[in-house]
């Protein structure tokens, strides 16, 4: 597994492969799996995805009754074309919820770093899939490039909101997903870690305080600026934008930022947005 | 942890601790008891019995029992399932002091009569820990095939089980040792790379100063309680 996003550069540059392939050629090996069933299990991963997202039901409600059917609503107004956003990001919001508050009612998702954070990575991909109409296989490599900067994450911080806040989670699942689709943009090693750095820059010391907590509110909602953080990102990195904060060192101060913060605001459901009247109201 | 831990798992909403996590107490329950269970009492503690409704904790671990995956998409209809298959179930609250947060404890009972008492936790991302079978520490992820010897602190108990091992060319993974004090009850758990074959064990059980040999394997539901 690498420690930083800057040996992940090192290796691309020393044996002249791509940023994917550097990440398969390590895991494949640590797990001792040859890199052709590597690519079918992270397929595999990939379809899964695109699935979460088709089989929305607009009409399931989750568990607690506080979510459901929000991406209905903007389906409904994209068709209208009244959206502020544009069509991609449009298209980017949607699925972010779809695949949220599908989690929420217990359907099958892919938790991408997390369950919580499940919609981000689909979103931005599986829009971009549908836009450019790309192979399954490019995206898979894409996902390969998501997985390595989730993986140096967890190497260095952490993935878990009750650690870190949600930052860790959200913050995280924008960081992959942002060097993801700077990948497909055709970005160099330095431009997909920039579009990291600078996503979870942007979203660096977000609280994770969910109502009753549950994996829904604000949860679900947070899975949209987590995708849309993310393109904004990429296209920074593609204009020749840079952070100026090295994304390791973003990691890091991900990590002390979740360090210091109040265990009340680290998935207890006890600050935050619970702990406000409404969201205590809501736990009734 | 590896790639596929960080882009994945694929697995039913909402949360890899309480949802997935609880699916996977469940399975190895099941591949403990490696018979049809018809009762299982089940009892949540601090964050389990707090969020765990919500969070569909209690259908997860019925599904685990019955034997159904992380993703299996079910896992929301476990309740009616297990009605249908004859299990019998029951949520209480429990207490269970300083154990993680996300803890359960299942007391089961086998179509032939044969009872099982698990402590598992939920701590994370996914991942568990089988604290306790039948009140005796156990200590295990349910990652590996997994080997829990309770024996007599005597000398030669650990270079009898690891020399088998050895001898049945299985390497081990990890290995942790307690005792409740010097002289007394000892305890090994030992999770290996490959499984450990049925007669090995066997062997183990008839040796003197054993008290009782666990093998939980994560493929095949198999064990030797």
């Amino acid at each position: 597994m690498y420690s930083s996003l800057f040996d992940i550069c090192g290796i691309c540059e020393r044996e002249g492969i791509s940023f994917w392939e550097a990440i398969q050629k390590e895991d494949a090996s640590e797990q001792n799996i040859e890199c052709d069933k590597h690519f079918k299990i992270m397929t595999d991963f990939y379809l899964a995805m695109k699935k979460s997202d088709e089989n929305y039901d607009e009409n399931l409600k989750s568990h607690s009754g506080l979510v459901g059917g929000e991406a209905k609503r903007i389906s409904d107004r994209r068709k209208e074309n009244k959206l502020l956003c544009g069509d991609f990001c449009g298209s980017v919001m949607e699925k972010a919820l779809r695949v949220s508050e599908s989690n929420a009612c217990m359907k099958r998702i892919v938790a991408s770093p997390t369950a919580g954070s499940c919609g981000v990575v689909p979103a931005a991909l599986v829009s971009y899939q549908e836009r450019y109409g790309l192979s399954d296989d490019k995206m898979v490599e894409a996902l390969y490039v998501s997985g390595g900067i989730g993986e140096v994450i967890a190497k260095r911080a952490t993935l878990s909101g009750a650690e870190g806040g949600c930052q860790a989670e959200i913050g995280s699942a924008s960081a992959m997903a942002a060097g993801a689709l700077c990948f497909l943009m055709g970005g160099d090693a330095e431009q997909i870690c920039n579009a990291a750095a600078m996503a979870l820059k942007g979203l660096l010391g977000l609280a994770c305080d969910p109502v009753a907590g549950l994996v829904e509110v604000p949860c679900v909602k947070r899975n949209v600026i987590g995708a849309i953080n993310a393109v904004t990102s990429a296209d920074m990195a593609m204009a020749g934008i840079k952070s100026k904060i090295p994304a390791d060192e973003v990691i890091d101060a991900m990590k002390s930022i979740g360090r210091g913060m109040s265990p009340d605001i680290r998935e207890t459901g006890n600050g935050g947005l619970a702990a406000t009247p409404t969201g205590k109201e809501l736990v009734k | 942890m590896n790639l596929f831990d960080v882009v994945g798992p694929i697995m039913v909403g909402p949360s890899s601790s309480h949802t997935a996590g609880a699916v996977k107490i469940g399975n190895v329950c099941a591949k403990l008891m490696s018979e049809k269970i018809v009762k299982a009492d089940i009892f949540l503690h601090g964050s389990f019995l707090a969020t765990g409704k919500g969070h569909g904790t209690d259908k997860a671990l019925v599904a685990g029992l019955l034997g159904m995956k992380v993703d299996d998409p079910d896992i929301p209809n476990s309740f009616k399932i297990a009605r249908e298959r004859g299990l019998d179930f029951s949520f209480s609250p429990i207490d269970l002091g300083d154990s993680h947060p996300n803890s359960a404890k299942l007391l089961l009972i086998g179509e032939s009569g044969k009872t099982l008492d698990v402590v598992g936790a939920s701590v994370g991302g996914g991942q568990i820990n089988i604290c306790e079978i039948d009140g005796l520490d156990a200590n295990f992820s349910g990652d590996y095939p997994t080997l829990i010897v309770h024996n007599l602190d005597q000398p030669g108990h650990v270079a009898e089980v690891t020399s088998m091992l050895q001898h049945k060319y299985v390497n081990i993974a990890t290995m942790q040792l307690y005792r409740s004090g010097r002289g007394g009850n000892a305890v090994m758990v030992i999770e290996t790379d490959q499984e450990i074959p049925s007669e090995a064990i066997g062997w183990l059980k008839h040796l003197e100063g054993i008290i009782k040999v666990t093998y939980y394997s994560p493929g095949e539901a198999e064990n030797y309680v």
